[in-house]
């Protein structure tokens, strides 16, 4: 079964981008645009690894990554969060709210499928 | 096969116009004081967005600008800066210049750079208004050094960096030491940036797996000295190659910021100490202050140069973008292309009976128009075309919902999100669905313990799949439970006097007996699908729409319904027939055959009913005229064309016409609206002949055809083997 990664971005580019170079590398890549609907592939859906963006309409990623660890199943689930965000405070806060990893765009493929594996192992 | 990265960046270029028209737009309703409180958060996430985006493409100096903009964006959403008119005005010219970036990179041609550079001493200004002009000044020497570029990371570096580079060697690890433990400790003095540096990490079948290959570059923002730093590293620095820099002095040095190859960054952060509190949802952030009451602003003078403009101009041309439209001009618009479908018919007909030759150019002509229409409709129908989707997402909530109160274990799957149906469609199959859905859970699934005692998971599964079957939209809902249990069908259904008791029926007619109303044979009434409203309603909505519903049942395995549905409400698939020199469409989803009666198998119930045998059952013959008051006389069943029909329930009859004239797609005109309802009418349509034909309303004629049968009958009819 190969490792299936759930992308949370609000950008189309940046969503593409990541299936392609994600499936690229044997992933099995589901996708959602925002926080809401990254919840509500949840339902349906049991990632290995989810990756999220911060900035989102509806709902952003502070709000996703907390709403995903409320959830008992999902304590263990690695969260990456993926974003051009710098701010110190707002790392801490993706990391108070639970995320496992922090990765500033532009993203390096090579290197984002090797944090990637690094947390699904 | 296309360069997927070429298509990617043109995706993220149409999405840098959306954002684009997103931020001005925004930005304008600040100056106007229309703004709304999510306006200053969309604007933001605008510019961010692109900046993001723009780094996947190292489109540097638009990464660079975005970021600049953004910082000041996040300060007046943050509300440490007020979107004064001052302040509003420099945003939109900056707004201006984004654009102009986007497209120079779009073209891969440059901005010029004085332009850029005067825009960010602008926003230095306003960035700047009061607090760190120090910063303010730091970033203007580094634009000024870098040549209009500008390091992203500059602004939220507060107290000085001290950069740590920590290599481990093998012994670190050897003593159980934790890298993660020592970063955690470093974190206590004060924020840190820890970027990973692999680059000495060998090929999987090289790798000593007692080894040490990762050094961290640690960027600690800390006012602390050397010696609490070295005291973190205490136990291991004889483990491992340490580096510590002292910050660079106030004032940096500039161009010298972004770390990494590409600026990646990746943190990996260490395991919470202790198990944490149950996280609390933030209250969604105040708004910020929006400039309300600033009336009549006179919007600053934008960047004069014409061929800025023109500029614009032209990108705007070259959005493919999406757009809002309003439902009635879509509407009318299918109304014009029907008009158009059937003016292009009339003429079709005119030219025939003129006896132009086929082979003429007028008719040749006339074929091209004809596939012009035709495709001219099918794109209008698109535009009403949506994706299940927003349906479909409902359905999660749901399924825990009814998981909960009836203390099923339940799993959903969906599949064919993407599938597009006309909007009317959507709106309306989402109640059916719905009631499908909870029946699944309710009645189709086992409890847990029957799962388990038949050696199935205790998990049960239902799926929801959506998918495009010879133009239309099918729709299956499946569980993975028991199946229809038929000996409790088929004696509820006697006990109900649905069927006679001795009726034989075949397994497919018993599953389908749960279609037919005052239905259920729950053991107890439940308040998840209540008793014997349910299937019934769903089977009626489902052919309101013109669709069909069936289900098929593997005893201990499960059952699946399948829903069919036309993908437009506005054109319907009509089967064209005479009776008594009238024109009528009968819909095509209502027809299940043509058949020839011959004399033997017509018995006549009284002078008005005849019933026709078929296959062992019979079924009521319905002349088609008579019923509808064309004629007094009623027409011979072998001098007639006979097709069967299916209504509601799946009741079935026989329609007897004269003739029948060929299959035709034609557009629904309502008779309410434009004149009143007629029984047995269902609407009409204008043929190309210019005459309107009316379209048969098939449950009705049925129903009536059946409670005209059923009191003249002593005992239930029994339902015909269609098979």
């Amino acid at each position: 079964m190969s490792t299936t990664v759930l992308t949370v971005d609000d950008s189309r580019a940046m969503r593409d981008m990541l299936r392609h170079s994600l499936a690229a590398a044997g992933f099995r890549v589901i996708q959602a645009e925002d926080g809401l609907h990254g919840l509500e592939m949840l339902e349906a859906e049991t990632p290995d690894v989810i990756v999220t963006d911060i900035n989102m309409p509806r709902m952003d990623g502070f709000g996703f990554i907390e709403a995903v660890r409320r959830d008992d199943t999902r304590k263990a689930l690695p969260v990456l969060v993926l974003t051009t965000e710098v701010d110190v405070d707002k790392k801490n806060r993706a990391r108070a709210a639970g995320a496992t990893g922090w990765i500033v765009k532009p993203f390096d493929p090579v290197k984002l499928i090797e944090a990637i594996r690094r947390v699904s192992a | 096969m296309e360069d997927p990265m070429a298509a990617i960046r043109e995706t993220f270029f149409q999405e840098c116009e959306e954002q684009l028209a997103e931020l001005e737009t925004g930005l304008i309703a600040m100056e106007n004081g229309t703004a709304e409180a999510e306006t200053v958060n969309a604007v933001f996430r605008a510019v961010h967005s692109m900046k993001g985006g723009a780094g996947i493409f190292a489109l540097d100096s638009l990464v660079r600008f975005a970021h600049v903009f953004e910082t000041a964006l996040d300060k007046v959403r943050s509300g440490t800066l007020a979107a004064s008119p001052a302040v509003l005005g420099v945003f939109l010219r900056a707004a201006d210049v984004l654009a102009d970036l986007v497209h120079a990179a779009r073209e891969n041609t440059s901005v010029d750079e004085s332009r850029t550079a005067v825009m960010v001493a602008e926003f230095d200004q306003i960035n700047n208004a009061g607090e760190a002009p120090a910063l303010a000044m730091a970033a203007a020497a580094a634009l000024a050094a870098t040549g209009g570029l500008f390091a992203p990371e500059l602004e939220d570096e507060a107290a000085p960096a001290w950069e740590i580079s920590f290599a481990p060697q093998p012994e670190l690890y050897a003593k159980a030491n934790e890298t993660a433990i020592i970063l955690r400790e470093l974190r206590r003095l004060g924020p840190i940036d820890v970027r990973l540096d692999t680059s000495r990490l060998p090929e999987l079948s090289e790798l000593d797996p007692e080894g040490a290959y990762l050094t961290w570059h640690i960027r600690l923002s800390s006012d602390c000295d050397e010696a609490a730093i070295r005291h973190v590293f205490e136990f291991v620095e004889d483990d491992c190659v340490l580096q510590i820099t002292p910050p660079e002095p106030k004032g940096f040095v500039p161009g010298t910021v972004i770390t990494g190859d590409n600026g990646f960054k990746f943190e990996f952060f260490p395991p919470p100490e202790a198990e944490e509190e149950e996280p609390v949802m933030e209250a969604p952030a105040p708004p910020a202050p929006v400039a309300r009451g600033v009336q009549a602003q006179v919007i600053p003078p934008k960047n004069p140069a014409v061929e800025v403009m023109a500029a614009k101009a032209e990108a705007a041309a070259a959005v493919s973008a999406t757009i809002r439209v309003d439902l009635d001009r879509v509407d009318r618009m299918i109304d014009l292309v029907g008009e158009l479908v059937i003016n292009e018919a009339m003429l079709s007909q005119r030219v025939l009976e003129a006896g132009i030759a086929r082979a003429s150019g007028v008719a040749m002509a006339l074929e091209e128009l004809e596939h012009l229409t035709r495709e001219i409709q099918d794109s209008v129908m698109e535009i009403r075309a949506q994706p299940v989707r927003s349906v479909f997402q409902r359905m999660p909530r749901l399924v825990r919902e009814v998981a909960a109160q009836t203390g099923k274990q339940v799993r959903l799957v969906t599949e064919g999100e993407g599938t597009e149906v006309d909007k009317t469609v959507i709106e309306r199959i989402a109640d059916p669905l719905t009631h499908m859905i909870r029946n699944a859970i309710d009645h189709g699934l086992e409890s847990t313990e029957r799962r388990l005692e038949a050696g199935k998971p205790a998990e049960g599964t239902v799926k929801l799949i959506a998918l495009h079957r010879s133009g239309r939209i099918v729709l299956e809902v499946s569980d993975d439970g028991g199946g229809i249990n038929r000996v409790r069908v088929r004696q509820k259904a006697i006990e109900n006097g649905v069927v006679g008791p001795d009726a034989q029926l075949s397994d497919d007619e018993i599953d389908n007996l749960i279609f037919l109303p005052g239905f259920s044979t729950a053991a107890k009434v439940s308040d998840i699908s209540g008793r014997g409203v349910g299937m019934d309603v769903v089977r009626q909505s489902v052919a309101a729409l013109g669709g069909r519903i069936s289900i098929s049942s593997r005893p201990g395995l499960g059952s699946t319904f399948t829903l069919s549905l036309p993908l437009t409400l506005a054109v319907l698939d009509g089967m064209v027939v005479s009776a008594r020199g009238h024109t009528l469409i009968i819909p095509l989803s209502a027809i299940v055959e043509t058949l020839k009666p011959r004399a033997q198998d017509v018995f006549p119930l009284d002078r008005e009913i005849n019933l026709l045998a078929l296959r062992g059952g019979y079924v009521p013959m319905v002349d088609v005229a008579a019923s509808l008051g064309y004629s007094e006389q009623f027409i011979e069943p072998e001098q007639s064309v006979a097709l069967l029909v299916e209504g509601e329930g799946g009741v079935r009859a026989v329609l007897l016409v004269d003739a029948i004239h060929g299959q035709r797609q034609v557009v629904i005109k309502s008779l309410e609206a434009n004149y009143r309802a007629v029984p047995g009418i269902a609407a009409a349509t204008v043929m190309g002949d210019g005459r309107v034909a009316l379209i048969l309303d098939v449950d009705a004629v049925v129903r009536h055809a059946r409670s005209d049968a059923g009191s003249r009958t002593p005992e239930p009819l029994a339902l015909t083997d269609a098979n």
